[in-house]
């Protein structure tokens, strides 16, 4: 009959208006900035670096090894070393860097630097609400906006944060391990020159 | 109820009173002609919302509800985006045609108000020639068209502006034909008559409006589909469709004439509206006994509302046609149909005089196959033979 | 004293409007001023209440005749004006003694007519329903002979636009 698929296309509109009222699922608008998507674990945007524990300046695992600096292509990374060494989580001195600026408007976010960092300490943020009026400098962020938690790293990219601090307790437990029994050596050997292997165990 | 029923009329002449006795005509009529303007220019702006509204819950998802409350003011955000937007003129366009061509567009339509029965007691001017003075006006806004397409001095434009006036010259041929049932059978040109004829109860209670005879409900059906196409609007949208024309004969248009162009058409609907309701559905009467106590120009309202609801509707459901598509539906398939709708129309005013007891239904049986089948014919020849299924060759 | 006004405010923008479509240069602009003397015309009849005549003069001059007129100028493009080029033709001055005469004309039928020596009238009341039934038991004949003229030469017009190759027609599909 003339006109039947007219009727059936607003048979379907109306039950779409119809049903927007009462059924959630049919609007699937995410009302930003109320609602948001949920975040992607592979997501990325800049880089930011990881410390453990509660204090940033001591937990930071970054050790100025300026690899990231090197390797980033549009390098916008810029480090200058603190000579003063920390201990890091396994007891060894470190440097660590007096500052650390990214400038992530020129960040391409190719995720290099995470990739070549030898102790797991800058890894890729998923923050895309950077948008600043500071013209001149709001966009070089340094190490007090670049520094955060190990929690937070956890909770953005949950399987690579397990599996690192799987890997570094790993590695503590080895440390201690060879620490408490380098410290079990009976007292008399105490007097022998130090064994040959001691670099070995660290 | 009739107090609250003539609210408008008894306080357009105590407002009227205060004028000299010499200038009271010239008083009531400035009050009727602000009074209209404000109703529809505010009506204008709802629309404009509520249609922004209806398209995104239709299409699954919100519309405008960040400015104020669900939405609402909106259109006054749209509003002053357009008054604040710069005015460009072409630099080779016609200046005078570029500038008059919103004003010739836009003063008929606000004209075509001043015949419609808002209520009881409540039109502007009771013309003798009631819809004759309608139909005139409105075609009096064709020329707009022309000029607004032609100063642009632009192909496109004039194209577009070709475009449009083909389609609204092709549509006024079935929007007046599909009217002049109800003249024939209310035998007067006053809407207000019209209406009246309206006004009487069938078995007591069920309004006799026009629609609920099968020549009135296909005179609406037509009435609907040419007032979409007179007033340009989807699917009838060929001459503004952005992905077709740029934006056809309003490309040059920019801020405030862009926004008279816009506010045309949508009182053009609204005029279209206005005079379907007259015409077919009762006016200002209530559609049952009971519910008089209403007052008539909430009815007028009521139905009104429910008018621009099935154009919004049909907006987001239908796509667009294609010019040779539109001009074939409307000399091919419309224009054939309202002259069978006449004889429909004649049909019934000869077999109302039937004395038998059970003639209404069979009356009505009778005159809806009289418009059923060629409507049915129609619609097959004219869309011809279907292409045989097709055949799918992949590549192996 | 209103009545006056309008009337002269309606004959001027008729006459100015006539006079401008003979006038100016740009044709466009002419075809629109004709068609602003025709809704003159227009208002002078609705002036003297004669409602059909002056809506039905609305209906088809403005809404059909100009329309078709800008039409014609649109697909022909007339030859324009050269800018500097009178818009008079050399052979003007035929113009005075021929518009005077057609003017004397007119002038001694008018003098001449008995209707200027009856009482007007009280005011004519001609609603559309008289002029309906005047169309179809008085006139009924020449309203058929003009139905049928329409009818001849819209069946002419569907002729020539039909002359294109079977093929080339396209379908509603």
């Amino acid at each position: 009959m003339n006109g039947a698929g007219i009727i059936k296309g607003m048979i379907e509109t109306a039950r779409n208006l119809a049903g927007s009222y009462h059924d959630k699922e049919r609007l699937t608008t995410v009302q930003y900035p109320e609602e948001t998507l949920p975040p992607v674990e592979n997501a990325r945007t800049i880089p930011f670096l990881v410390y453990d524990g509660g204090d940033a300046a001591a937990g930071l695992r970054c050790t100025a090894c300026t690899i990231c600096e090197k390797e980033c292509p549009p390098q916008c990374i810029y480090i200058v070393k603190d000579m003063a060494k920390k201990p890091d989580y396994l007891g060894k001195m470190q440097l660590h860097p007096k500052v650390f600026d990214i400038d992530i408007a020129v960040c391409m976010s190719c995720g290099i630097c995470v990739e070549v960092c030898p102790f797991d300490a800058i890894k890729m943020d998923q923050v895309f609400e950077l948008s600043t009026d500071d013209r001149f400098g709001g966009l070089l962020w340094g190490i007090k906006q670049l520094a955060k938690p190990n929690e937070y790293f956890q909770k953005l990219h949950r399987t690579e944060a397990s599996e690192i601090d799987a890997r570094r307790e790993q590695d503590r437990r080895k440390t201690q391990a060879a620490a408490a029994a380098k410290a079990a050596v009976p007292a008399p050997a105490a007097n022998l020159p130090p064994p040959a292997n001691k670099g070995a165990a660290a | 109820m009739s107090r609250l029923d003539q609210i408008f009329v008894l306080t357009g002449h105590w407002l009227a009173g205060w004028a000299p006795a010499a200038l009271r005509p010239l008083a009531s009529a400035v009050l009727a002609i602000a009074c209209i303007m404000a109703v529809f220019a505010t009506c204008f702006a709802l629309t404009t919302l509520a249609e922004r509204k209806l398209l995104g819950r239709m299409q699954n998802r919100f519309g405008p509800n960040r400015v104020g409350p669900c939405g609402l003011f909106q259109p006054v955000a749209d509003g002053v985006k357009m008054l604040i937007k710069e005015d460009i003129v072409p630099f080779s366009a016609d200046k005078t045609l570029h500038f008059l061509a919103p004003i010739v567009l836009t003063v008929p339509i606000w004209l075509a108000f001043a015949v419609l029965p808002f209520g009881r007691n409540m039109t502007a001017i009771d013309l003798d020639g009631g819809i004759l003075f309608f139909f005139a006006i409105g075609s009096a806004s064709e020329l707009a068209v022309f000029m607004a397409g032609w100063s642009s001095q632009n192909k496109y434009s004039v194209v577009g502006a070709m475009r449009a006036i083909a389609q609204m010259i092709s549509y006024e041929v079935p929007l007046v034909l599909s009217t002049v049932p109800v003249l024939m059978l209310a035998g007067s040109l006053s809407l207000n008559d019209i209406v009246a004829a309206q006004g009487t109860y069938a078995f007591g209670w069920l309004a006799r409006w026009n629609v609920f005879t099968p020549w009135g409900l296909a005179g609406l059906f037509l009435f609907l589909i040419a007032a979409t196409a007179e007033s340009n609007r989807s699917p009838f949208d060929l001459p503004e469709g952005e992905s077709e024309i740029i934006a056809g004969y309003l490309t040059e248009y920019s801020g405030f004439k862009y926004a008279l162009f816009f506010l045309g058409e949508y009182v053009g609907l609204f005029a279209g509206a206005g005079l379907g309701v007259t015409l077919f559905l009762g006016g200002w009467h209530a559609p049952v006994k009971g519910l008089e106590w209403a007052p008539s120009w909430l009815w007028f309202g009521v139905k009104f509302a429910a008018l621009i609801f099935l154009f919004i509707w049909a907006r987001a459901t239908l796509p667009r046609l294609r010019l040779d598509q539109l001009l074939n539906f409307a000399w091919r398939f419309m224009v054939p149909l309202s002259l069978v709708n006449l004889l429909v129309a004649a049909a019934w005013y000869w077999t109302g005089a039937w004395p038998f007891g059970g003639a209404a239904p069979i009356r009505w049986v009778l005159c809806a196959g009289l418009f059923i089948f060629p409507y049915h014919w129609l619609g097959r020849a004219l869309r011809g033979p279907l292409p045989p299924p097709r055949k799918y060759s992949y590549a192996e | 004293m209103l009545n006056e006004i309008i009337f002269l405010l309606c004959a001027s923008l008729t006459l100015a409007g006539a006079v401008a479509a003979m006038m100016l240069r740009n044709l466009v602009h002419c075809a629109l001023c004709a068609a602003g003397a025709f809704a003159g015309l227009a208002a002078l009849y609705l002036q003297l209440d004669a409602q059909f005549v002056g809506l039905a003069q609305l209906l088809i001059y403005v809404g059909a005749i100009a329309i078709l007129i800008v039409f014609t100028i649109m697909l022909t493009r007339g030859d324009e004006v050269r800018p500097g080029a009178s818009i008079a033709s050399p052979l003007w001055w035929v113009g005075l003694p021929v518009g005077a005469l057609v003017l004397a004309c007119l002038v001694g039928a008018i003098m001449a007519s008995p209707s200027l020596l009856r009482l007007p009238a009280g005011a004519v009341h001609a609603p559309v329903r008289k002029i309906g039934e005047a169309l179809m038991n008085r006139y009924v004949m020449p309203l058929q002979a003009v139905g049928l003229l329409l009818t001849a030469a819209l069946l002419g017009a569907v002729a020539i636009g039909l002359r294109e190759p079977r093929d080339a027609e396209s379908k509603t599909q």
